[in-house]
């Protein structure tokens, strides 16, 4: 859609618009950590850290849940900056 | 612990959750529940995903398969860390097409077809029974549990009948709880309250096991790392298709379990709880994983070696005396399998109605008219259905013996429900998915998933023979169930998970790409899939011409009640613009009003009756064109425009209609003064000369009576002519004496039968009333009110032009205010002349049939103003109708101080 509006956008809207990347870039990374696992396996077989394996994952978990938490308070459900600076969208709850 | 205590407490736990639903209900009804739409009720809600088999399943994975358990927890993580993608958009878009459930959600994105909603909703119910069954399997495992612990109290009876007994009283809780009324939204604070507080339960129980577990019976988390390293768990290999498969399907089956949707998109009150809901429920998840294994490994320790893992949340507590312990894990773990019943059980029931119930029954009914109680149809509807649904999983229960773990049984309903998963995301991501593409691909992959996966389930020789899962049906065996294509060295779930999604995928893209969708899809895929962009998209206009908005409220009154709808079409009237009950059919209106629909009995449903009524079920030329995207783009830009236009058109309208008011005032009145004049010419004129003949003097003395008699009642006419004037001009300055008092509302309309009694008394009237709703005391100025009550009755007694004449009277109490209707059986009053009724000196006849001035109806309406209240014309009830509605204390005189 070619949307009438700035080429370059006011510092607000540009932070909002990467912390929205990062939203997005979040669930990537969570899988990426978490698929992690399968490469280790052939090196699993001489010790037993079953139980080093278990924390690893709640780490990362725990991780995801922190950066999650952060960004969902930075970003409220997105409605304010959804517009590019200087045009009033009218996208909104209201009727 | 006996078992009778043990069946005591979950009643009473059962009657506890009842009650907090209850109140809840009581509260939020009276508007005094703002802390129900929170976040965190919102986060606690969607633990249903964390069933019994989360409760007791996951322990008894994870002593099984060491720690691939937490896959099915992963998955959801990562969806809702990544709501970003898909669940706000699916929330957003579930809010604005008011969805009732994902069978509706597809229907609707498909253009409305009720075909899909029907594969839907015969997928969701198939996928669901094993998963009730596991519920079931669970609780009655834990009772045998306690009952084995316990050799005094009741003998537990066998399994089979502990599970029927399970099932039904299931099935009477969900119904006493999800079927008290048809919401228009299908939100049910109480239930959502309830699971609420059932997460909480049971994520405490979860924890106090942990607890104790790792800090009790071992010496804290380094003892913990040790055991697990010394114990079977530690052996377990991690299997890299399972591990990435079991991920994915748990991110898939946590947006497309019925019950899960149910929560999340349909109960959800406000979009932003989807942010604190993105990190809380990862958190909650995580919280009922950590202590998972720590229990395996020591229940693995304790135990003997025959012990049934899944019931280590149990039996640990109980090896070491700790029966209160135990009973807490009892309660979660019954909180998990009720919560998870009730919410699946009421999601399930409503795509039956919806989908399959309503449609037929619109199909079936002859005529185009709306006959009948809908409302009880749908409800009455869902009860079944909710027993039918709890009926399948006792009989999956039954005839899978029980036998199977839990952990498998509970995947093979997500590897059912995944099936959704192509045509829900092409649905919101592709504008070129059609309604062919999705119901191929729904099909294919149902038909794999039941052959390779649901039917081997019953075991060998029970659907299908041993010869066929080893050899292959016909001993082609490249088809055998569980290794299609000659994939043998696969898992049998991933295989399953493999081939259906694949053949599921694939029949829907090709499907997509080889047909053409119809116009109400377009539409449909535009609003869905550019939701964020296009706010305003309207699918479809509806031609004004045709529609009768009477007719429509008929409707509406049908399928939402009597109340809401009235309330409804007041709205829209007053939004645009104008006063009463009947609005403009404007293309906004419409949509308004089917989404509405909607919500009671589903899009497809609420389409087709609207479509009927309106008088054409296919889309035209000119939608096709509205479709295509340059169109919308246009609208897009044009779209400011568009709203300075509506309120240009919403004033012109308002002033339109002013002086269509005025110009029929003026003729009134005009007509009035010629009419005055000659209502008081007529007495006067025949006072002048029977008085003038009496001055002469010579008349026989009883030919005087009569005649000074005749002058006696043309005075009394032009006195009352002149009294109706002066009180009129008396209430409309507000100078009114009010004399208030507590009066009996019964005792009011007695009078006011018996005095308009005398109207016509020739007629027998039936007059209908309920006297239980009518006993109510208010206070008002009982003469005034009396006065109202009696000029409607008259008018009903005058007018009524039906063979059997009838009145009903009906009273509702509504918070501070009552509401009397007056509703006869007559005609009533066309629709161009509801509008003028209440003027002064309005008459719908030129005769003057009973002698009025026109003025009754201007006298009560001045009344009803002084004593705090109104009177409004109630169009569409089947004759002349009246509302009075007044406040049941007024306070004190507003005008006191005048006088």
């Amino acid at each position: 859609m070619n949307r009438r509006g700035p080429v370059f956008l006011a510092r607000r809207s540009y932070r909002m618009r990467r912390l929205r990347d990062g939203a997005r870039l979040l669930p990537v990374a969570g899988t990426f950590l978490l698929l992690l696992p399968i490469l280790w396996q052939p090196a699993a077989t001489e010790a037993r850290d079953t139980a080093f394996d278990g924390i690893y994952i709640f780490a990362v978990w725990a991780g995801l849940i922190i950066v999650a938490a952060i960004l969902s308070r930075a970003l409220g459900t997105g409605e304010e900056a959804e517009a590019p600076a200087g045009r009033e969208d009218d996208e909104g709850l209201t009727p | 612990m006996p078992f009778n205590l043990l069946v005591l407490a979950c009643l009473t736990y059962v009657a506890f959750l009842f009650a907090i639903a209850f109140a809840v209900e009581r509260r939020a009804q009276a508007g005094a529940a703002g802390w129900l739409r929170s976040p965190w009720i919102y986060t606690l809600s969607l633990s249903i995903y964390c069933t019994a088999w989360t409760f007791y399943g996951a322990v008894g994975y994870a002593a099984r398969s060491g720690l691939e358990f937490v896959t099915i927890y992963l998955g959801p993580t990562l969806m809702f860390i990544g709501w970003w993608w898909v669940l706000r958009k699916l929330v957003r878009i579930g809010r604005q097409q008011r969805v009732t459930s994902i069978a509706d959600m597809i229907s609707s994105r498909y253009g409305k077809s009720n075909l899909l909603g029907v594969i839907v909703t015969l997928i969701c119910v198939v996928a669901a029974t094993p998963y009730i069954a596991l519920q079931l399997q669970s609780v009655t495992l834990s009772f045998g549990v306690f009952a084995a612990a316990g050799s005094y109290g009741w003998v537990m009876p066998d399994t089979a009948s502990t599970g029927l007994w399970v099932a039904s009283g299931l099935a009477l809780f969900t119904i006493l709880f999800g079927t008290r009324n048809l919401d228009a939204n299908e939100q049910h604070t109480g239930i959502v309250i309830a699971i609420a507080v059932e997460a909480v339960v049971k994520l405490v129980a979860l924890v106090a096991v942990g607890i104790f577990v790792v800090w009790f019976i071992a010496d804290g988390p380094a003892d913990i790392v040790t055991r697990i390293n010394a114990s079977p768990i530690a052996d377990w290999e991690l299997v890299p298709t399972r591990w990435a498969g079991l991920i994915a399907l748990s991110a898939t089956a946590v947006i497309t379990l019925p019950r899960m949707f149910q929560v999340l998109v349909v109960e959800n009150s406000d979009e932003r709880n989807l942010a604190t809901a993105s990190w809380a429920f990862p958190l909650y998840l995580a919280a009922m994983s950590v202590f998972v294994v720590p229990i395996a490994v020591v229940g693995l320790q304790m135990l003997p070696a025959g012990a049934n893992p899944d019931l280590f949340v149990l039996t640990v507590p109980l090896s070491v005396g700790q029966g209160g312990l135990a009973m807490l894990a009892f309660l979660g773990g019954f909180s998990s399998a009720t919560s998870m019943v009730i919410v699946a059980s009421i999601a399930l029931a409503t795509m039956v109605s919806n989908h399959i119930v309503m449609p037929v029954w619109l199909s079936l009914r002859p005529t185009r008219e709306v006959t009948g109680d809908v409302r009880r149809l749908v409800l009455n509807a869902r009860r079944f259905s909710i027993a039918g649904v709890l009926g399948l999983g006792y009989l999956y229960y039954s005839f899978s013996g029980g036998s199977a773990s839990l952990a498998s049984i509970g995947l093979i309903s997500f590897v059912g429900v995944a099936q959704m998963m192509p045509a829900m995301l092409g649905g919101l991501f592709w504008r070129g998915a059609t309604r062919v593409g999705a119901a191929a691909g729904l099909i294919t992959g149902f038909v794999l998933w039941a052959y390779t996966l649901f039917l081997p389930s019953f075991g060998p020789d029970s659907v299908f023979s041993l010869s066929v899962l080893m050899d292959g049906p016909l001993g082609l065996s490249w088809l055998r169930p569980q290794a299609l294509f000659g994939a043998r060295g696969m898992d049998p779930l991933i295989h399953a998970l493999f081939w259906s999604l694949v053949g599921n995928t694939t029949a829907f893209a090709l499907g997509s790409l080889f047909s053409f969708p119809s116009p109400v899809e377009r539409v449909q895929g535009l609003a869905f899939v550019n939701v964020f962009d296009t706010e305003r998209s309207e699918p479809q206009a509806w031609d004004q011409g045709l529609i009768d908005t009477e007719e429509l409220l008929k409707l509406a009154q049908r399928i939402l009640g009597d109340e809401p709808a009235l309330t409804f079409f007041q709205q829209a009237t007053q939004e645009q613009g104008t006063d009463g009950y009947l609005p403009d059919p404007t293309p906004a209106f419409l949509e308004a009003l089917e989404r509405k629909l909607a919500g009671a009995v589903g899009a497809a449903a609420a389409h087709a009756m609207i479509a009927e009524l309106a008088g054409r079920a296919r889309v035209t030329v000119a939608d096709l064109i509205r479709v295509a995207d340059e169109t919308a783009q246009i609208m897009e830009n044009s779209s400011r425009l568009e709203h300075q236009r509506a309120e240009l058109e919403r004033t012109a309208r308002q002033l339109r209609e002013a002086n269509e008011k005025l110009t029929q005032i003026s003729i009134q009145k005009d007509a009035f003064l010629s009419q005055i004049s000659h209502e008081l010419r007529t007495p006067m004129t025949s006072i002048r000369a029977f008085s003038e003949i009496l001055m002469e003097g010579d008349v026989p003395p009883e030919m005087a009576v009569t005649q000074a008699r005749i002058i006696h009642e043309e005075a009394i006419r032009l006195t009352r002519l002149l009294d109706d004037l002066l009180d009129l001009s008396v209430l409309e300055n507000g100078t009114v004496q009010l004399d208030l008092r507590l009066v009996s509302l019964t005792e009011l309309i007695d009078r006011a039968l018996r005095a308009a009694g005398q109207v016509r008394p020739d007629q027998t009237f039936v007059i209908w009333r309920d006297l239980p709703t009518e006993a109510l005391f208010i206070r008002t100025d009982p003469d005034r009110l009396a006065q109202v009550f009696i000029n409607l009755v008259s008018n009903a007694r005058k007018y009524c032009d039906a063979r059997q004449p009838e009145i009903r009277i009906a009273v509702k109490q509504r918070g501070a205010r009552v509401i009397v209707d007056f509703i006869d059986n007559g005609s009533g009053i066309p629709k161009d002349k509801q509008h003028i009724i209440f003027e002064k000196f309005a008459r719908l006849t030129d005769q003057t049939r009973a002698g009025g001035a026109g003025l009754g109806l201007a006298i009560c309406r001045e009344i009803m103003a002084n004593l705090g209240g109104s009177i409004t014309y109630l169009p569409a009830q089947g004759g002349a109708a009246f509302r009075v509605t007044l406040p049941l204390r007024l306070e004190k005189p507003k005008y006191s101080d005048a006088a």
